[in-house]
């Protein structure tokens, strides 16, 4: 088997093998894990490179023939999606570290945030239900130590709601797949996909609708978002950027790959475009009625997820195409908000907007960094979010959904809205109240540690520089769409590698 | 046997499904054990029926399907992971809080919170009236 398959997931987690013994030294832990994560986008890049084409990669590790062994695929979705995961990686842990408030010298911190790395590459590679649930379980069980690390009140009561609610998602995910093992005796992703058309119907149907479930729960879709808005924003800056910008959106790939792969009917899903269109309007009603920086971002989350479902629940290769541009940029540009929102608290010491105020005159640098993003995020031309909105709104129009893409334009309005909201309160203006920590506001100039300002200022960039490649990109986005519309090539390299 | 098996599923998954829904953390905790026990009970049936030999040497004949064993193995040590990583947890909760229920949302908090202050009022007021009245 080609060996670049398996680094995504080895380097981290060999990395955090090494980081736990290095506990001593905290510079050499740091390098490691920069290490480790550039290597990994080295490789995912490379894996890109080789599916970029539509050509699909797999793999058997021990040697034992699918649909026996462990299949690892990487397709062009998932090349695309290994390697902005990988990116993001890398300047969330950079920007960890230069964060004073992110105690990354703690025993844990470091070896963790790699297993959590490993967890997410793990998920996009696998091609087989099973290990998709341990891919699952490295994740979130990385996460729960991420997310109520610093052993708060706060956090440990709102980590709790996180984690109670993501092991019963897992229950109901083991439960599922023995389900569907009972009912097919595989689960192997591409043998399921033949496997699955020769049941009953009704019973595939139900399957799809649990595993939609557990999905749905992972990816926030209404009505199963409730968790995400409690349990993100306690957590610290960089977890909750890291979280934000990835953990959500591994569950929208398990979403898309199953449905696409298993239990897809040819044609417009109903019942997928009615979720993604309540998923976008309860988002943004929840973001609009928030008074705290990361609380509005939290709930925009919920709000974008409903625009990728909706390219999903088009089922054309338009939609299919939009949903993944999409979903690029949504990783990018959340990821950097809520290391902007990072940036306000690390200086000011709260994220309320009645605390904050004028952060305009103390850091137009800051504002600018805010403002590129956020207008992308409200899908203002000509930045990416115009691009990814525009092209889902064609795709529904083309298929003729019309109800939803209202929804989608009203949202797209709203979201402006809540974006100016947080404009108004944190850089123009006067604070209500003072911030906690108001010597570094009024009057002086705001000073940032620098490797979080890099690491941010790099996102931005990144974000803008999609902007410019849109067309390639774009076209990246079409290919990856027709490996999922028509699964033949995916089934043929994993039955026969 | 099968029939014993799936009775046993349905009612570790309704106590753990109930135990869920308690407002104590111990129960919690004890509620999603049992819901995994359910959950790798089902892969063990999910192999088919009892009594079958093992896959050993090469004995002709049907085998018990090793495929579910090796998936409820790995099941297990999660579940036994995350639950000890679960009480830690409850128990830090304990710690700071000292007391073994989930609490309320901040909202929910102050509106219980206005509650009790004005229960206590009405108590100490009635108090006070018991110390007055002559006994």
């Amino acid at each position: 088997m080609r060996v670049a398959l398996i680094l995504p997931l080895v380097l981290p987690l060999a990395a955090a093998a090494i980081s736990v013994a290095l506990g001593r030294w905290p510079m050499a832990r740091r390098t490691i894990g920069v290490g480790a994560l550039a290597a990994t986008v080295g490789a995912s890049i490379a894996l890109l490179a080789l599916a970029a084409d539509g050509t699909v990669v797999a793999g058997q590790v021990g040697g034992w023939e699918a649909p026996l062994g462990i299949s690892l695929v990487v397709d062009t979705f998932s090349a695309i999606m290994l390697t902005v995961s990988a990116i993001m990686l890398l300047a969330v842990l950079v920007y960890a570290i230069g964060s004073p408030r992110t105690d990354d010298s703690g025993a844990f911190f470091h070896p963790v945030y790699l297993i959590l790395a490993a967890g997410v590459s793990a998920s996009f590679l696998t091609g087989d239900l099973f290990n998709l649930f341990v891919a699952f379980e490295i994740t979130l069980t990385a996460s729960y130590v991420l997310i109520t690390f610093g052993g708060k009140r706060d956090q440990i009561r709102h980590g709790m709601t996180y984690i109670v609610i993501s092991l019963l998602a897992s229950t109901l995910f083991i439960t599922a797949v023995g389900l569907v093992y009972a009912a097919t005796g595989t689960v192997n992703m591409a043998d399921l996909a033949v496997k699955l058309t020769e049941i009953d119907p009704g019973l595939r149907a139900g399957l799809g609708v649990l595993f939609l479930v557990v999905f749905g729960i992972k990816a926030a879709l209404f009505p199963l978002f409730f968790w995400l808005p409690d349990a993100y924003p306690t957590a610290a800056a960089p977890v909750t950027a890291i979280f934000a910008g990835l953990l959500t959106k591994v569950g929208v790939y398990a979403i898309i790959r199953s449905h696409t792969l298993l239990f897809g009917e040819s044609g417009p899903s109903n019942l997928l475009l009615v979720v993604a269109g309540l998923t976008m309007v309860t988002g943004v009603l929840g973001a609009i009625a928030q008074n705290d920086v990361k609380r509005i971002l939290s709930f925009h989350i919920i709000s974008q997820i409903g625009y990728m479902i909706f390219g999903l629940g088009l089922y054309s290769l338009a939609g299919l195409a939009a949903t993944v541009f999409y979903i690029v940029h949504h990783i990018i540009v959340k990821t950097t908000l809520f290391l902007v929102g990072g940036l306000i608290e690390e200086r000011t010491g709260t994220g309320a907007l009645r605390k904050l105020g004028g952060l305009l005159h103390s850091s137009p640098l800051l504002a600018a960094l805010f403002l590129l993003p956020a207008l992308s995020l409200a899908g203002i031309p000509p930045l990416s979010g115009f691009v990814a909105k525009l092209a889902l709104i064609q795709a529904g129009l083309d298929i003729g959904t019309y109800a939803t893409v209202t929804v989608a334009i009203a949202v797209s309005a709203l979201t402006l809205f809540s974006m100016t909201k947080i404009w108004a309160g944190v850089f123009w203006g006067d604070a209500d109240e003072p911030p906690p920590l108001p010597g570094a506001l009024v009057g002086s100039r705001l000073v940032f540690p620098r490797l979080m300002l890099g690491a941010t200022i790099a996102l931005v960039a990144a974000g803008l520089a999609f902007v410019g490649a849109a067309a390639p990109l774009y076209a990246l986005g079409e290919t990856a769409a027709a490996g999922l519309i028509d699964p033949t090539a995916y089934i043929a390299a994993v039955r026969s590698p | 046997m099968i029939a014993v098996m799936v009775v046993t599923i349905a009612v570790l998954y309704g106590t753990g499904a109930y135990l869920l829904l308690q407002r104590n953390l111990s129960r919690i905790v004890i509620g999603l054990a049992l819901l995994g026990h359910g959950a790798n009970l089902l892969l063990l049936i999910a192999g088919g029926g009892a009594g079958d030999a093992p896959i050993v040497g090469e004995n002709p004949g049907p085998y018990a399907d090793p495929l579910p064993q090796a998936l409820a193995l790995t099941a297990i040590v999660i579940t036994f992971g995350v639950s000890a990583y679960l009480l830690a947890l409850a128990y830090r909760s304990w710690l700071l809080t000292r007391t073994d229920e989930v609490e309320d949302d901040l909202e929910d908090r102050r509106i219980a919170e206005m509650t009790a202050s004005r229960d206590r009022l009405s108590e100490e007021a009635d108090e006070v009236v018991l110390e007055e009245s002559p006994s």
